[in-house]
């Protein structure tokens, strides 16, 4: 069965999907649709920066981070001065790691959607008196849902299933950062395989149901082919 | 709506460039004809604002929508227009209604609406405002996009070769909608197209466009018959004319119509006394005659005047004539153009074996 401390990381696990997942949201739709749109110079540079996570060890961009965040790196010296401390192993800079690591889950497919909406609609939408704003939300979005669905479902599941960033930024304090993978870890160390059996059922379960939403209701493509 | 449009417009894509300087009728049907590649959906895009020409001036009913010199550059969605685009180019995420409403919604007098009942009905839409876009046929979906276009009661609609997409059956299920639309509203329209068809039964102005240039800009009636336009030697060059029924002839199964300058016998026409109706004459179907034929099937012989003779370096003379007050084409082989002396402002006989109806 589950322990109370099992379910705190369970809960824990959800809340920082939930947060990385509207932020990247929030960020990825801009990026998304500047990527999906642009001729600029630039477009390959940032779209290999958001890809990176995909082809990187999370050990790596954790590393990184950690680095980048900690009290010598020019995040940490920034956060420090602003008077926030440093944001390796607290919350928040967990929610940032996951943001980076997972974005690319996020807007590849907002991008691949915005891209194949194309051109004519835009153009209807500006001769019917629709500022480009105005299209963005009563066009755009709506034409755009099963990417939007698919970006959040990915981003979600994806940052659930994180251990290496985490175990490096994050580190393993209960109630924190404490998330289900490491928890998982942390119950095969010490050879728990039953509890660990139960919190990666829950987990497989999760995954699972997320991927049969995606190819059965969305009916969309496969993964890695939306992601090329 | 009786203020001129002014398009001047410089645009350069390398291989392609647009250089026109118009000026258009503020009301009725202004035709822009020519072949893939003459500029004229790029010319309508430029008046859109979906297309920025570098070098442009662009005043409609005493608003300037662009000028470069002073850089004004109205967005297009501050223009008041209507666009048909080629393909319906519907939002597929709306109903019909969703579709219509869309624009009216967002122009900022409800009072600039036009009825929009009134245009569903004339577009004979009222059975579909409930559905998607994806369950009409593409006719359909073309005069959903056109009621849209419309019920923005616009300053000018722009229509983009709005029927190239239809099969012929669809396109005669249209025209007839787009004729009537044109009679009944008071908005100038500019209708881009590559169908000599259309043309005849559409315009009332005519622009023609070769390789980014206006090669001729005028009323119908004029530009069609002009001798410098390469229109003039197409095989089915033609001239249409306006007239009005004058007399049905029942025992002959006859209507006789009267033009500007002289009457024609055509075929009977269920429409009544003082119907007007354009009727069009392919060039082909007129033939030339010095004196009046004592004795001919042809019903419609009629005195008339030689106003222009150009060759076409192919065995075939295109001869310009005038009938009363009307233009009109005559293309006969060169060999008939040199035996009967054919000369400027020689009286001669027209003898017109066919005409045809245009509405």
């Amino acid at each position: 069965m589950l322990s109370p401390a099992d379910i705190e990381t369970l809960l824990l696990t959800f809340k920082v999907a939930s947060i990385a997942t509207a932020l990247m949201l929030l960020i990825g739709t801009p990026l998304a649709w500047w990527l999906a749109r642009t001729r600029s110079a630039w477009k390959g540079i940032i779209n290999a920066v958001v890809a990176l996570p995909l082809v990187l060890p999370p050990t790596v961009l954790g590393f990184y981070l950690l680095v980048l965040m900690g009290p010598a790196g020019a995040v940490g010296k920034f956060t420090s001065w602003l008077g926030l401390g440093t944001l390796p192993f607290t919350f928040t800079g967990l929610v940032i790691a996951s943001v980076l690591y997972s974005m690319p889950f996020v807007v590849q497919p907002l991008q691949a959607s915005f891209a194949s909406i194309g051109e004519q609609p835009l153009e209807a939408a500006a001769t019917l008196r629709a500022s480009p704003l105005d299209t963005f939300f009563s066009v755009i979005i709506p034409l755009a849902k099963p990417g939007f669905l698919t970006a959040s479902i990915l981003g979600f599941a994806h940052t659930v299933g994180e251990f290496g960033v985490v175990l490096m930024v994050g580190g393993n304090i209960p109630g924190k950062t404490r998330v289900v993978s490491v928890q998982i870890y942390n119950h095969v160390e010490a050879l728990e395989y039953s509890e660990a059996h139960w919190l990666a059922g829950c987990l497989l379960l999760f995954s699972f149901t997320v991927l049969i939403i995606l190819y059965t209701v969305l009916k969309t493509h496969p993964v890695a082919h939306q992601l090329k | 709506m009786t203020q001129p449009i002014t398009a001047r417009f410089q645009l350069d894509y390398g291989s392609f460039q647009l250089d026109v300087d118009l000026n258009l009728p503020g009301a009725g049907v202004t035709v822009l004809f020519g072949h893939s590649g003459s500029g004229k959906t790029t010319l309508l895009r430029c008046i859109a604002g979906l297309q920025q020409a570098q070098q442009g001036f662009l005043k409609i009913n005493g608003n300037v929508w662009q000028d470069t010199e002073h850089q004004v550059f109205l967005p297009t969605h501050k223009r008041s227009l209507g666009y048909v685009f080629q393909e319906a180019n519907l939002f597929p995420h709306l109903t019909v209604a969703g579709n219509l409403q869309f624009g009216l919604k967002r122009i900022a007098k409800s009072s600039d609406a036009a009825d929009l009942r009134h245009i569903v009905e004339l577009l004979g839409i009222d059975h579909l405002l409930e559905r998607m876009p994806d369950r009409l046929s593409g006719g359909e979906r073309q005069r959903v996009a056109i009621a849209r276009a419309v019920a923005l009661n616009p300053e000018v609609l722009l229509m983009d070769e709005p029927l190239a997409s239809l099969d012929f059956k669809r396109k005669q299920e249209i025209l007839p909608f787009l004729s009537r639309l044109h009679q009944q509203l008071n908005i100038p329209v500019l209708y881009v197209t590559h169908s000599q068809q259309e043309v005849a039964q559409l315009a009332d102005h005519l622009v023609i466009l070769a390789e980014g240039r206006a090669q001729a800009s005028g009323s119908l009636v004029e530009t069609l018959s002009r001798l410098d336009v390469p229109l003039a030697q197409d095989r089915e060059a033609a001239t249409v004319w306006q007239v009005t029924i004058v007399e049905h002839e029942a025992d002959y199964h006859l209507t006789r119509v009267e033009f500007d300058g002289g009457s024609l016998s055509l075929t009977a026409i269920d429409a009544p006394i003082g119907t007007p109706l354009r009727v069009q004459i392919y060039a082909r179907d007129v033939s030339i005659a010095l004196e009046a034929p004592a004795a001919t099937s042809i019903l419609n012989v009629l005195p008339a005047t030689i106003t222009g003779i150009a060759d076409d370096h192919g065995g075939q003379t295109v001869v310009r004539l005038q009938v009363g007050n009307q233009p009109l084409l005559a293309h006969i082989t060169r060999k008939s153009a040199m035996l009967l002396g054919l000369q400027l402002d020689m009286p001669v006989y027209v003898q017109i074996k066919g005409t045809s109806i245009l509405n």
